[in-house]
């Protein structure tokens, strides 16, 4: 090989390396813009963060409007119209954040208290039945005992999704069969036990 | 005379010339691999994370939704990572004292951030957003794989844009059903193709075109 082959195949040799193995040393001022991303560490803040913690009494922007949605722990009132929406939005919800310790049927026998969370209470207790709609939802926004606050996690309406799912929870092991809508009462004559029209399945 | 280079040596100066083309071929075919290997992708390569964190144990053992800890993920682009309130959730009674908690224990004392580890990384320059892929049916585990069966996870695909694109090419295979979306094991069915085609017209997925246009994606 001459010598300008040899030096063209040493560059293009360095040049194949550099490509393959080193660009991610080389600079890539497109791929790694200087701008923060959600929760990506900065140099500029002496704790590291990108993310600023809030200040106390902080209200968030548009937030006002839930207050709306506040009732206090001692009312009864529903502050959305309930209807299937609300509460196939509240199942969905509920099997979220709710049903790891509470369980599907509401009976405090979810997979985590299995696994020894403390037992939370059934929702099927007279207590629980004649809680407040505010109480409900004061305990989600809250926390209560060893349950910490969901306000974070759920916002103000699903929250209510919740409250009116575990309504429907609660009257699933608690209705009178003269109640049911006709079709339903003559299904509940037919199979002959009551056990099947109180199941609380969802 | 004597001659000077021995009759084998033909073969030598044919096949030095040869290879000399071809080499310049098998580089940049070296290099193409490199790029797409997972030394540059990152692709099944699990990084140790400041916590003893399982998703095997979260998802898999426990069941609890992906949404119950990532849950911006259907309004946001970012998925959300959890504060360190929602560990404490739990494990401020379950495993209360176990040494491999005490960094979760110590951030949230503390307030100082857990500082894990970025394992799904796209360059600045894609504008990815979680919400409009599950809202559309895209399901957790189509890119990310099953998390509900790795102890720390990895990127399960390369992230390269030409998976990204083959998917906007022709997203049906993809399409879930809205209840199966953040169910990690679901598998199309044998009728996928007629489901993918009636849930891309319900959804109102865009046309390929509208999909695989650069300022989808970038900006």
């Amino acid at each position: 090989m001459t010598n300008a082959s040899r030096f063209l195949f040493v560059a293009f040799a360095a040049a194949a390396c550099v490509l393959a193995g080193g660009c991610r040393y080389l600079r890539q001022d497109m791929a790694n813009q200087p701008k923060n991303l959600p929760l990506s560490p900065s140099d500029f803040f002496g704790d590291g963060r990108s993310e600023r913690p809030l200040l106390d009494n902080t209200v968030a922007r548009g937030s006002i409007a839930e207050d709306a949605l506040f009732v206090p722990k001692d009312s009864n009132a529903f502050p959305l119209p309930v209807n299937q929406q609300l509460v196939e939005r509240g199942q969905d919800r509920y099997k979220i954040f709710c049903s790891p310790c509470h369980g599907l049927q509401g009976d405090g026998n979810g997979l985590i208290a299995m696994r020894g969370m403390k037992h939370p209470p059934s929702f099927h207790q007279d207590r629980l039945r004649q809680a407040t709609n505010g109480y409900l939802y004061g305990v989600i926004t809250n926390g209560f005992g060893a349950m910490y606050g969901y306000s974070a996690q759920i916002p103000p309406r699903d929250r209510w999704a919740i409250v009116a799912y575990e309504r429907a929870l609660q009257l699933s092991r608690d209705a009178k069969a003269s109640e049911l809508p006709p079709e339903l009462r003559e299904k509940l004559n037919q199979s002959g036990t009551a056990k099947d029209s109180t199941g609380g399945q969802d | 005379m004597a001659q000077i280079f021995h009759r084998s040596t033909n073969f030598i100066s044919r096949f030095s010339v040869f290879s000399y083309i071809f080499m310049w071929g098998f580089a940049i075919l070296a290099v193409l691999w490199a790029a797409r290997s997972p030394y540059m992708t990152r692709q099944n390569i699990t990084r140790e994370q400041p916590v003893q964190f399982s998703h095997k144990h979260h998802v898999g053992d426990d069941g609890i939704d992906c949404r119950y800890c990532h849950t911006s993920v259907e309004t946001s682009a970012f998925p959300g990572i959890p504060p360190t309130k929602t560990c404490m959730n739990c494990h401020s009674v379950l495993f209360k004292n176990a040494d491999y908690l005490e960094p979760v224990r110590e951030s949230y004392r503390t307030g100082e951030s857990i500082k894990w580890i970025k394992i799904h990384r796209l360059a600045d320059f894609v504008y990815f957003d979680h919400s409009i892929h599950v809202n559309k049916g895209i399901g957790c585990s189509t890119c990310h794989g099953r998390v509900d069966e790795m102890p720390l996870v990895f990127q399960a695909n390369t992230l390269l844009m030409q998976w990204c694109i083959d998917c906007h090419r022709n997203p049906e295979p993809y399409l879930r059903p809205m209840d199966q979306v953040y169910v990690m094991d679901w598998r199309p069915g044998p009728n996928q193709e007629e489901l993918g085609k009636e849930f891309a017209r319900e959804r109102n997925l865009r046309t390929t075109a509208e999909l695989t246009s650069c300022s989808t994606c970038h900006r």
